[in-house]
C-alpha cells in the first residue's frame, strides 16, 4: 500500500462508487415500484396499470377498479413493500453490527419470540388478528431484550450474541412445536400458515403503524449509516474515529429490532429475507452502498416471492413457502464466495 | 498410542486430566445411574408400578393384566429406544464436533432433522402412509440424503469440510427441504397433521417394532462410533499433522461421516428430531475426561441416555396423567443449559 495517498484518484474513486450506488439505488426503486403495480395488475381480474395508478392516487372514478385496487390488492402490495423494506434494513444493520453474515434477525432467534407469543395467542386464546399482530411485536421486542441481556458480558461478541440468540430460538421453538401439538388441528393449521408468513392477511392498522414507524425509523436508518460504517471497523477504532460506539449501537439495534417486530406483526416471520436483502444489496452498490438499497431489494424479494407463491405456482401458498427456494442459492453462492476468498475457516 | 493421546491436549488452557483408573471407575458408577434411571423409566409415570408387578410382567406375564402390559408393551421399548437412540444422539454429537472441529455442530446443522421431516411428509403426501414403522424408512432414507448433499456442498473447494461452510450448506439445504415441507403441509392437511406430532420429538407411542427395525444400524453405527477414538484424536491436531502421523484423513472423515449419518438418521427415524443432547453432553464429557476422544466417546455412549431417559421421566411426571413430549423438555431445560456453557467457558476453542 502507498504510504502517500493520490488524493484526486481517491476522489475520483469515491465519486465513482457513490455514482455506482445511486444508479444501482434508483434502479431498485423502479423495479420495487413496478413489482408493486404489478401485484396489483394481476389476478383472477386483469386491471391495467394506468387504471391501478389511477385507482391508487384516487384519479380513476370506475368503481370497480378502485374496489379491486384499492381495498382488495393495495393491502397485499402496501404490506410486500413495507415488510420487504423493513426486513431488509434491519437484516443489514444486523448482519453489520454484528460481523456476520449469519446474522439475521431469523437466525438469532427474535422472530421465534414472536412466533411463540403469536401461536400461543392463535392456539390457547382463538384471538383475532389484531391481537395476533400485537403478541407477535410484544414477543420480538421482549426476546431482543433478553439475548441482549444474555448475551451481555462487559460488551457484545457477535460470536455468544449469535450462538445465545440460536439457544434462545431453539427454546421457544420447542414450546411452539409442544403447544402446536397439543392443538386442534385446524387452530394448527391456522399456526402454521402463520408460522410460514404472507403478506396478504395484515390487517390495516398493523401495516398502518409498520408504515408509520418505516416513515420515521428510514431517515434515522439513513443518518446513522455512516456511524454504522464506522462501528464495523470494530468498537475501539470507532471510539478513536470519534464515534459514540454504545449510543449509535443502541439506536441501530433498537431500530432494526422495532422494524423486524412490526413486519413480523404484519406478515409472520418470514424467513431468508433478512439474511440475503442486505449481501445482494452490498453486491450491486459497492461497499459504500447500504441502507435504502438493502431494503429496496428487500421489498422486490418479498413482492417477487409473493407474484410466484401467489400466481404461478398451481395452488396459491403463503409468501414465506418461495423465500426459503430463493434463499438457498444465494446461501450456495455465499459458500463459493467464502471458498474462492480462502477464508473458509 | 501414547504419542497421539498426549499431544491431543491443547497447548494453551490445558484441561485438568483424570487417571486412567479414575475415569474407569467413573465409568463403572455411570453403567449404575443408567441402570437406576432405567429403573426408574419402567416404574414412573402415568400408572406407578412397583417391583413385584416388574418381576411378574418378565417372569409371569398375564396379557390380561394392564399394568404389566403397559411394563411389557409401553415403558419397556420406550426405555430401549431411549438409550439406543440416547446413545447413537451423544456419540454423532462427539464425532461431528471432534472431525469439523466446530464446538457447534449437532445433527440439526448437518440438516438431518429437515431432511427427515420433509422425507415423512412426502410419504404421507404420495403414498398416503400413515404409521410410524413406515415412517421410520422414509425418515432415514431423507436424512441421509440431507446429509450427504450437506457434506457434499460443503466439501467443494480447497480446504474441504470447514466449520462455516458446513454452517452454510446446512442453513441452504435446510432453507430447500423446509420450503418443500411446508408447500407440501399448507396443501396436504394429513401431512400436516403428522408432522406436527413428529417434529417435537418424543419416546411416547414407540413399540418394539420400531426398536427392531431401528436396532441394526444403531447397534452398527454405535461400534463404528466407537471404533473412531484415536482417529479423531489424530483430527484434533490438524488435518496436517494427523496426514503427517500417517493418517488418512480424507478417508477417515468420510467414514466419520457416514456413521453420523447412521446413527443420527436411525436416532431420528425412531423419535423424531430431538434437539441439544447430541450437542452437550459431548461438552459435558470433554469437561469430565479431558480432551482424549476415546473417553470422550465412552462417556457420551452413556451420559446422553442418562440425559434422554431422565428428561423423558420428567416429561411424564409433570403434566401426568398427560405427558411432556422429551423434546420439549429437552428445548426447554437444554437451552439455558446451553447458555450457561456459551456464557462460562469459551467455546470456540476445540
Amino acid at each position: 500500500m502507498a504510504t502517500t495517498l493520490d488524493v484526486p484518484l481517491v476522489r475520483s474513486g469515491r465519486a465513482h462508487r457513490r455514482r455506482r450506488s445511486t444508479t444501482v439505488t434508483v434502479v431498485l426503486a423502479v423495479i420495487a415500484l413496478c413489482l408493486f403495480v404489478l401485484t396489483m395488475m394481476v389476478g383472477s381480474y386483469y386491471v391495467s396499470p394506468i387504471d391501478v395508478v389511477g385507482s391508487v392516487l384516487g384519479l380513476s372514478d370506475d368503481p370497480t377498479n378502485a374496489f379491486i385496487v384499492r381495498d382488495l390488492r393495495l393491502p397485499t402490495a402496501a404490506g410486500g413493500l413495507a415488510v420487504g423494506v423493513a426486513l431488509g434494513i434491519s437484516g443489514l444493520v444486523f448482519q453489520k453490527l454484528l460481523g456476520n453474515p449469519l446474522a439475521s434477525p431469523d437466525f438469532v432467534g427474535v422472530s421465534s419470540g414472536a412466533s411463540l407469543l403469536a401461536v400461543t395467542s392463535i392456539v390457547i386464546f382463538n384471538a383475532s388478528s389484531a391481537v395476533i399482530s400485537g403478541s407477535a411485536l410484544v414477543g420480538a421486542l421482549l426476546t431482543a431484550v433478553l439475548i441482549y441481556l444474555l448475551a451481555w458480558r462487559g460488551g457484545l461478541s457477535g460470536y455468544r450474541f449469535i450462538l445465545i440468540g440460536i439457544a434462545v430460538s431453539e427454546f421457544m421453538l420447542s414450546v411452539v412445536g409442544y403447544i402446536i401439538s397439543r392443538a386442534e388441528l385446524y387452530e394448527a393449521r391456522e399456526a402454521m400458515t402463520w408460522l410460514v408468513g404472507t403478506i396478504g392477511q395484515a390487517g390495516a392498522g398493523e401495516l398502518r403503524t409498520l408504515i408509520g414507524a418505516l416513515v420515521v425509523l428510514v431517515p434515522v436508518a439513513l443518518v446513522l449509516e455512516r456511524p454504522l460504517r464506522t462501528l464495523e471497523l470494530g468498537d475501539d477504532t470507532a471510539k478513536a474515529l470519534g464515534s459514540r460506539v454504545e449510543l449509535n449501537r443502541l439506536v441501530l439495534i433498537g431500530l432494526s429490532i422495532v422494524l423486524i417486530g412490526l413486519s413480523v406483526a404484519v406478515a409472520g416471520p418470514i424467513m431468508f429475507v433478512a439474511l440475503i436483502a442486505g449481501p445482494i444489496a452490498q453486491r450491486l452498490t459497492g461497499p459504500s452502498g447500504g441502507v435504502l438499497a438493502a431494503g429496496l431489494v428487500g421489498a422486490i424479494i418479498v413482492l417477487g416471492a409473493d407474484l410466484v407463491a401467489q400466481q404461478l405456482l398451481p395452488v396459491p401458498l403463503p409468501t414465506g413457502v418461495v423465500t426459503g427456494i430463493i434463499g438457498a442459492p444465494y446461501l450456495i453462492w455465499l459458500l463459493a464466495t467464502v471458498n474462492r476468498e480462502g477464508r473458509g475457516g | 498410542m501414547s504419542v497421539t493421546v498426549r499431544a491431543a491436549a491443547p497447548v494453551e488452557q490445558r484441561p485438568r486430566r483424570r487417571s486412567r483408573a479414575t475415569l474407569a471407575a467413573g465409568f463403572v458408577v455411570l453403567i449404575g445411574v443408567l441402570a437406576v434411571v432405567c429403573f426408574f423409566s419402567i416404574t414412573m409415570g402415568a400408572r406407578g408400578v412397583g417391583l413385584p408387578t416388574i418381576w411378574k410382567a418378565f417372569t409371569d406375564y398375564e396379557p390380561t393384566n394392564a399394568a404389566e402390559t403397559v411394563i411389557r408393551e409401553l415403558r419397556v421399548p420406550r426405555t430401549l429406544i431411549g438409550i439406543f437412540a440416547g446413545a447413537a444422539l451423544g456419540l454423532s454429537g462427539a464425532i461431528l464436533q471432534g472431525v469439523t472441529r466446530n464446538p457447534l455442530a449437532d445433527p440439526g446443522i448437518m440438516g438431518i432433522n429437515t431432511g427427515a421431516a420433509t422425507a415423512i411428509v412426502f410419504a404421507i403426501m404420495v403414498l398416503g402412509t400413515q404409521s410410524t414403522s413406515t415412517y421410520v424408512w422414509f425418515a432415514f432414507a431423507g436424512a441421509g440424503v440431507a446429509t450427504v448433499t450437506v457434506y457434499g456442498i460443503a466439501s467443494f473447494g480447497r480446504e474441504g469440510a470447514t466449520p462455516v461452510k458446513l454452517a452454510l450448506a446446512g442453513a441452504a439445504v435446510t432453507a430447500i427441504l423446509s420450503s418443500v415441507t411446508s408447500a407440501i403441509v399448507m396443501t396436504n392437511v394429513s401431512a400436516l397433521n403428522e408432522l406436527r406430532f413428529w417434529q417435537v420429538g418424543s419416546l411416547a407411542g414407540r413399540y418394539f417394532p420400531v426398536f427392531w427395525q431401528t436396532l441394526p444400524f444403531l447397534v452398527i453405527g454405535i461400534v463404528l462410533a466407537l471404533g473412531t477414538g484415536r482417529a479423531l484424536n489424530g483430527l484434533a491436531l490438524g488435518e496436517d499433522l494427523a496426514l503427517a502421523l500417517g493418517q488418512r484423513v480424507r478417508l477417515t472423515r468420510v467414514m466419520m461421516f457416514v456413521t453420523v449419518a447412521i446413527l443420527c438418521g436411525a436416532a431420528t427415524s425412531a423419535c423424531g428430531p430431538i434437539v441439544f443432547v447430541g450437542l452437550i453432553v459431548p461438552h459435558l464429557a470433554r469437561m469430565i475426561c479431558g480432551p482424549d476422544y476415546r473417553w470422550i466417546l465412552s462417556y457420551s455412549l452413556l451420559l446422553t441416555p442418562i440425559v434422554l431417559l431422565v428428561a423423558d421421566i420428567i416429561g411424564r411426571v409433570v403434566v401426568s396423567p398427560g405427558e411432556l413430549q422429551v423434546g420439549v423438555v429437552l428445548g426447554v431445560v437444554g437451552a439455558p443449559a446451553f447458555i450457561a456453557l456459551v456464557r462460562y467457558r469459551n467455546l470456540a476453542e476445540l
